[in-house]
């Protein structure tokens, strides 16, 4: 615990007048006692839970990991590293890995600099902003499921909203068959992403941006600096925690992506669009090869925790330093 | 699934998940335990949690026990998935309910053979027998009767027949040339032949399996897979088959993202008129009037096409039911009470109020779709039968077959490579 004085408050009046000289040894022992007890207790609820729900799964996913499990009764029949053996020679997992990489790459050259750009452009006055903010932050509100039941009738083919449109104003060509050709499957995804999420990030950046002290833009300005050197070499520099924890959250997202791709395509046409999360659900949940199943869980887990380790050590090491969270300054 | 060598914490595990069943069941584990009063209580397990057939089977239930005063049923109803895994765990504790529901085939056999299930061949001898023959098929083993049904159905091709008059074709194929044949002429009269929902997989499946069947057989899929072997070459044929249809381009526009039910789906794109034909379950009239428009007198059946030079013949069936098992020990009431529900007068009822197909013969007067007659025709005269593989095979199996057949049709496994990914997850699964 890092304060003793509320349990302190609560033991002395527990105690009554204060203790006479001989006693005093015995009571703070038994205050501390107290202490201790309250602090267990408070403690344990959230304890308990954490352990059943969190850790002893996790832990079970690793154990399961290594043998070949349907699912029912407990895993018996252990086979060692085979699962793991066999998930890298698997070209749909492979092919996991690489979409994770693209989606992650298209993230972070077109999502989060257009999401950078609307806020740049929407943080200036302008009349119906806080209009466009909302509409932008919007699409963010609704659940993946939704947006992807929206957007799998908005691109069925011939028939949907966007080949109707394309259709009416003559660009036919333009449109196709989105999420039922394996070649443009994923650029529509990531234009469904890109819908739902630029917002979020937008809206990051807007905060970010108004912690932007205005002196330094106008110093800049009276030191003759144009619009873009102002905004690359003051506003940018200031913004960059900010982009730092948005990129994170980014490739955080990318490699968990579920709900949007299993609504709209469920990995398909023929894996093209699959994700890790989603073979995962396959093999858990559709063939029983839980075993299996839970070496991809565990990649996946593995592969989010080295980027968050890293990242935090490497590129947010500025941003934490002296942060609440470290074990140092707690002392007193 | 179920491992022959369960470890005992293995044991308290699963009879921890079974839980409320086990107690449940321990309540009236005996034959007649009934007490003082004398009554028998039979536990009923069945997955009909919808209505109308909810309240049709609960008063049924009600409707024994007025004629045996003596018997109280029990229903415990449970839905789809969580039957399947609550079976699962009841399997592995070794306990089932008096009379449970099941799809027979492969996890049945598990049950029989783990000699768990009452061998009913002789305590239903009369009226078991009387039962239309295709019903049974999924039941039986070695010739022992595991089962009752109480539904039936099949795959065949639903058609548009203004579509077929419109391309000229006067009478729906019944070879492979013919069907392919039939796709030309409609491809040339602008017509969509088929929708798929590739979406979903399992449609495309059927096509395979028809086409292995007809290829190899009634038998061949499920001897192959208990041989753990596809790769003969019937299975590599059928998949040559398929690619020719597939090199016809006959799908509607996209139907590589479309799913089977939803507006844009595969039934709504034939209820619309959008497609002349789709390869679908006695259910297809139903889903396409619930999603497009559905097509009324114009609908039509017809059954999958032999193929030329094909071991299988056109009267041989792909397709399943429902029906119930009874636990090994299971009191003569529970016996009973199958005689009761495959009774003609039950069956009439079921096949009125809750849309099943009839397994009593008697109870066909009560049909009144020319299209479920057709299939019931068919069902009739068929002389094979192949249980749907989801029912069939084990989970994993079932999946790779949807998934390398949906491969092929999109192009990237050719049929050689369908028959081995199945081949190896046959062999993984022990």
């Amino acid at each position: 615990m890092t304060s003793t004085y509320l349990p302190d408050k609560r033991a002395g009046r527990d105690a009554g007048p204060p203790p006479p000289a001989v006693r005093r040894d015995r009571g703070r022992a038994r205050r501390r006692m107290l202490n201790w007890l309250t602090a267990t207790g408070f403690q344990l609820p959230a304890l308990v839970l954490f352990m059943g729900f969190v850790l002893l799964p996790m832990l079970f996913a690793l154990y399961a990991a290594f043998f070949r499990w349907g699912g029912f009764g407990m895993p018996s029949d252990y086979v060692g590293g085979e699962n793991f053996t066999r998930l890298f020679q698997d070209d749909v997992f492979l092919g996991d890995l690489w979409r994770c990489l693209v989606l992650v790459m298209l993230s972070l050259v077109i999502q989060l600099p257009f999401a950078l750009a609307m806020a740049v452009l929407l943080n200036q006055r302008m009349r119906g902003r806080a209009v466009y903010r909302m509409l932008f932050f919007a699409p963010y509100v609704l659940s993946e499921a939704i947006t992807g039941i929206l957007f799998g009738m908005i691109f069925a083919p011939d028939d949907g909203f966007a080949d109707q449109v394309l259709g009416r104003i003559g660009l036919d060509g333009l449109g196709g068959e989105w999420f039922a050709d394996p070649s443009t499957v994923m650029a529509t995804l990531f234009l469904v992403m890109t819908w739902k999420y630029f917002g979020f990030h937008m809206m990051l950046y807007l905060a970010g941006l108004q912690a932007v002290p205005r002196e330094l833009t106008e110093a800049a300005l009276i030191d003759g600096a144009g619009p873009w050197q102002r905004f690359r070499n003051v506003t940018l520099p200031l913004l960059a925690p900010t982009l730092r924890i948005s990129v994170f959250l980014s490739v955080i997202g990318a490699i968990q992506l579920f709900d949007l791709v299993w609504v709209t395509t469920a990995g398909g046409p023929d894996h093209h669009s699959e994700t890790m999360a989603v073979t995962m659900f396959q093999y858990g949940f559709k063939r029983y090869q839980v075993g299996y199943a839970s070496a991809i869980s565990v990649v996946m887990f593995a592969i989010s925790l080295v980027f968050a380790l890293a990242y935090q050590r490497f590129v947010l090491r500025r941003d934490l330093a002296g942060a609440t969270t470290t074990m140092r300054g707690d002392g007193k | 699934m179920g491992d022959p060598a369960l470890s005992r914490r293995g044991f308290l595990a699963a009879s921890a998940a079974a839980g409320l069943g086990m107690t449940a069941l321990t309540a009236c584990g005996g034959d007649s335990d009934g007490g003082s009063s004398g009554t028998t209580t039979i536990e009923w397990w069945n997955i009909s949690t919808t209505e109308p057939t909810k309240s049709v089977w609960a008063a049924l239930a009600r409707k024994f026990e007025a004629q045996n005063p003596k018997v109280k049923v029990k229903i415990v109803q449970l839905e789809n998935d969580a039957y399947k895994s609550k079976m699962t765990a009841l399997t592995s504790s070794g306990k089932l309910p008096d009379i449970f529901h099941t799809w027979g085939g492969g996890v049945l056999r598990q049950q029989v053979d783990a000699g768990m299930v009452e061998d009913l061949t002789d305590r239903t001898k009369p009226w078991g027998d009387a039962l239309l023959p295709v019903a049974r098929e999924p039941y039986l083993f070695d010739d022992r009767v595991y089962g009752i049904p109480f539904d039936i159905g099949m795959i065949g091709f639903w058609y548009n027949k203004a579509l077929f008059k419109k391309a000229g074709i006067s009478a729906p194929p019944t070879t492979w040339s013919g069907f392919l044949d039939a796709v030309r002429r409609l491809k040339s009269a602008q017509v969509t032949p088929l929708a798929l929902a590739g979406k979903e997989k399992w449609p495309g499946m059927y096509y395979w399996a028809y086409l292995a069947m007809r290829t190899a057989g009634a038998e061949a899929l499920q001897k192959a897979y208990e041989a753990k072997d596809f790769t003969g070459a019937p299975f590599v044929e059928a998949g040559e088959h398929l690619e020719e249809l597939v090199g016809l381009k006959p799908f509607q526009k996209g139907f590589l993202g479309a799913a089977y039910s939803s507006p844009t789906g595969q039934a709504a794109t034939v209820g619309n008129g959008r497609a002349a034909m789709e390869l679908m379950g006695q259910w297809a009239p139903v889903v396409q009037a619930d999603s497009g428009k559905g097509l009324g007198k114009d609908l039509g059946f017809f059954p999958f096409p032999e193929v030329e030079g094909g071991k299988g013949a056109l009267t041989e069936v792909f397709g399943g039911g429902g029906g119930h098992a009874l636990r090994r020990g299971a009191p003569q009431e529970a016996v009973d009470f199958l005689k009761f529900f495959a009774s003609e007068a039950t069956d009439l009822e079921l096949v009125k109020k809750t849309g099943v197909l009839p397994v009593v013969p008697a109870a066909e007067s009560a049909i009144a779709d020319p299209n479920i007659k057709a299939v019931q025709e068919q069902l009739k005269k068929a002389t094979g039968f192949q249980l749907y593989l989801d029912q069939a095979y084990a989970p994993a199996v079932g999946q790779e077959v949807n998934d390398s057949v949906a491969a092929l049709i999109s192009g990237s496994k050719s049929p050689e490579q369908v028959a081995q990914s199945i081949t190896k997850t046959a062999k993984e699964e022990q």
